[in-house]
């Protein structure tokens, strides 16, 4: 169970002033939306939090301590990221990529054992893969390699999960999946903290939301207080019609009319 | 994940008895056994024991070393075309080396300033593809190519500039020859050293293959791994250059070649790149010492010619 915090953070978006300066606490059992337009920061502030990059003001504070005086390997038993982008400049099968997440939990002596291996099968079958594992990485779409992604993030299983765009490249069912995964994840303790494009997904499984502004500005708070007509509209600066479904509100935008 | 490394373990060890046997003067099995236990006539102790031992094991310790260089540099690149000779270390060490042949200098002090020549090499590149922005691997391999190429004028340029007596043994240095080595003990002990301390540190590769970003996110402190990595790939150059001069290729074609049978984990990469790395120069040089015995040519020759068709195949294929 691990809590991550924001004191006063400008995240550092060249060419951009400071803006509001963010005072984020995400609790376990929490699980976060970050809405905003292209080039807001989502992933400058998701890398921020992950203490990838750093602040141009302000701390990242993982329980009590701040980021900067953990070791990396800490950070990384407590707290996971998924990429929007990867690298994969050498061959890697999907076994070995998932196996990859129980680096931070290994010494350097110890070579993954059954438990490990264990693990990352149990994380492949989540995420619908573990028929792929022998498979290349490059021989895998999209969606696939993105579902490995995430499986190797549950395999290092980490107090506090940071995504980016989990939903990038999923067919509708598998969004499904992995949202309905990441709330389970949520329920049983972690802390989920997430860039989403996707409206509807956060209004269905997000219980806080946090709005990024391309100015730097941001209001973050319950996913329901947040999730106005009116803010989002200014955020994407799009009309929005919204109507209610299943108990969640359903956000469309508004076709430009016919040009008088 | 043992027995790869037991199957090449047993192929070096094929390569070290066939080079000790065959030459201008071939020695029988029985007969090296029979050195090796320390009897046999003195003409094959000679032979055997102060020519081909030193030899053999001199190309066994370059090998390996180039090989495993190599290999840390591709993981370091994330680029499987990387190598101590594309990169420019080679050639830095080799202008260190000429310039010490050029000023009359002693055996150890060409050694020393190959050495410097090496680390120079290896400061200029990282220093340069640092400069003020990221230390992307696509600029890091261009700048190497490039200072590569400027050592490879200042060669030219000396040789044009040194008197003729002293050309032949510039330029079988430069062509990579491990007929000059005597003492191959402190390029093994490298060797043997480089791999132990770095084996508890091959799982951080693996996670670093993957890019600096996922790396630091796995707990891997990718600053100070990727120092290590460079400095230690650069005294593994040095400690081949300075054995054998400047040989081309080896670094780059066994660290692919084991890639495409093991897998990349480095933790079975390292340690088979060394073997692999050695074996190959040992049976290389064989080549070179038979092909026109009595004469012989450099063994950078036969990996040069092994090498370059290599480097353009995986250059084609790759995109």
């Amino acid at each position: 169970m691990s809590r991550l915090r924001s004191r006063d953070l400008v995240i550092n978006v060249p060419g951009r002033s400071d803006g509001y300066s963010l005072n984020l606490t995400i609790e376990p059992g929490q699980t976060w939306g970050v809405l905003g337009p292209n080039g807001a920061g989502k992933t400058t502030l998701l890398h921020t939090l992950a203490g990838l990059l750093p602040a141009r003001r302000g701390e990242v504070v993982l329980d009590d301590t701040p980021l900067k005086d953990l070791k990396r390997r800490d950070i990384a038993r407590q707290m996971g990221l998924v990429f929007q982008e990867r690298q994969d400049s050498f061959p890697a099968t999907v076994m070995e990529t998932a196996l990859i997440g129980r680096h931070p939990w290994l010494s350097p002596w110890v070579s993954e054992q059954c438990e490990d291996q264990t693990l990352a099968e149990q994380a492949l079958e989540a995420l619908d893969v573990e028929h792929l594992s022998d498979r290349l990485l490059t021989t895998l779409s999209g969606g696939e390699r993105q579902r490995v992604a995430i499986a190797t993030l549950m395999t290092q299983n980490p107090g506090i999960w940071l995504l980016d765009e989990p939903t990038n490249h999923l067919d509708l069912h598998h969004q499904v999946k992995v949202m309905n995964l990441l709330q389970a994840q949520a329920r049983s303790g972690k802390a989920v903290f997430m860039c989403l494009h996707d409206l509807n997904l956060a209004a269905r499984w997000c219980s806080h939301v946090l709005l990024l502004y391309t100015n730097g500005d941001a209001c973050w708070g319950p996913a329901d207080s947040m999730l106005v007509p009116s803010a989002l509209e200014k955020l994407y600066n799009q009309k929005l019609i919204t109507v209610e479904a299943d108990g969640a509100p359903i956000f469309v935008p508004v076709r430009p009319g016919p040009t008088p | 994940m043992i027995r790869p490394l037991l199957s090449l373990g047993f192929l070096t060890f094929v390569a070290v008895v066939l080079a000790l046997g065959l030459g201008s003067v071939t020695v029988p099995l029985p007969e090296i056994w029979q050195v090796m236990q320390g009897e046999g006539s003195a003409l094959n102790r000679a032979l055997l024991l102060d020519l081909r031992l030193p030899r053999t094991l001199a190309a066994l310790a370059t090998g390996g070393l180039l090989a495993v260089a190599g290999a840390l540099m591709q993981v370091l690149l994330r680029n499987p075309l990387a190598d101590p000779y594309v990169l420019g270390l080679s050639g830095g060490a080799a202008v260190g080396a000429l310039l010490a042949m050029l000023a009359g200098m002693g055996t150890i002090l060409i050694s020393g300033s190959a050495f410097a020549g090496a680390m120079l090499a290896t400061l200029l590149v990282f220093g340069l593809a640092h400069g003020t922005g990221s230390w992307t691997p696509s600029r890091l391999l261009l700048t190497g190519v490039v200072v590569a190429a400027g050592w490879g004028a200042v060669i030219t340029l000396m040789l044009a500039i040194t008197p003729s007596y002293k050309l032949p043994g510039m330029l079988y240095w430069l062509m990579g020859d491990v007929s000059y080595a005597r003492a191959p003990w402190p390029a093994l002990a490298v060797l043997v050293l480089s791999v132990v301390l770095i084996m508890p540190l091959a799982r951080n590769l693996n996670v670093l293959a993957r890019g600096p970003l996922q790396a630091a996110a796995l707990g891997v402190s990718v600053r100070p791994l990727e120092w290590t990595i460079y400095l230690l790939a650069s005294l593994l150059t040095a400690t081949a250059v300075t054995t054998a001069g400047s040989i081309g290729f080896v670094g780059l074609i066994v660290p692919h070649m084991l890639r495409l049978v093991l897998g990349n984990d480095q933790r079975i990469i390292l340690p088979a790149s060394a073997l692999a790395g050695g074996t190959l120069l040992v049976l290389a040089d064989t080549l070179a010492r038979t092909v026109i015995a009595p004469e012989q040519l450099p063994v950078g020759v036969i990996t040069a010619l092994l090498g370059v068709p290599t480097f353009l195949y995986l250059l084609h294929r790759s995109r």
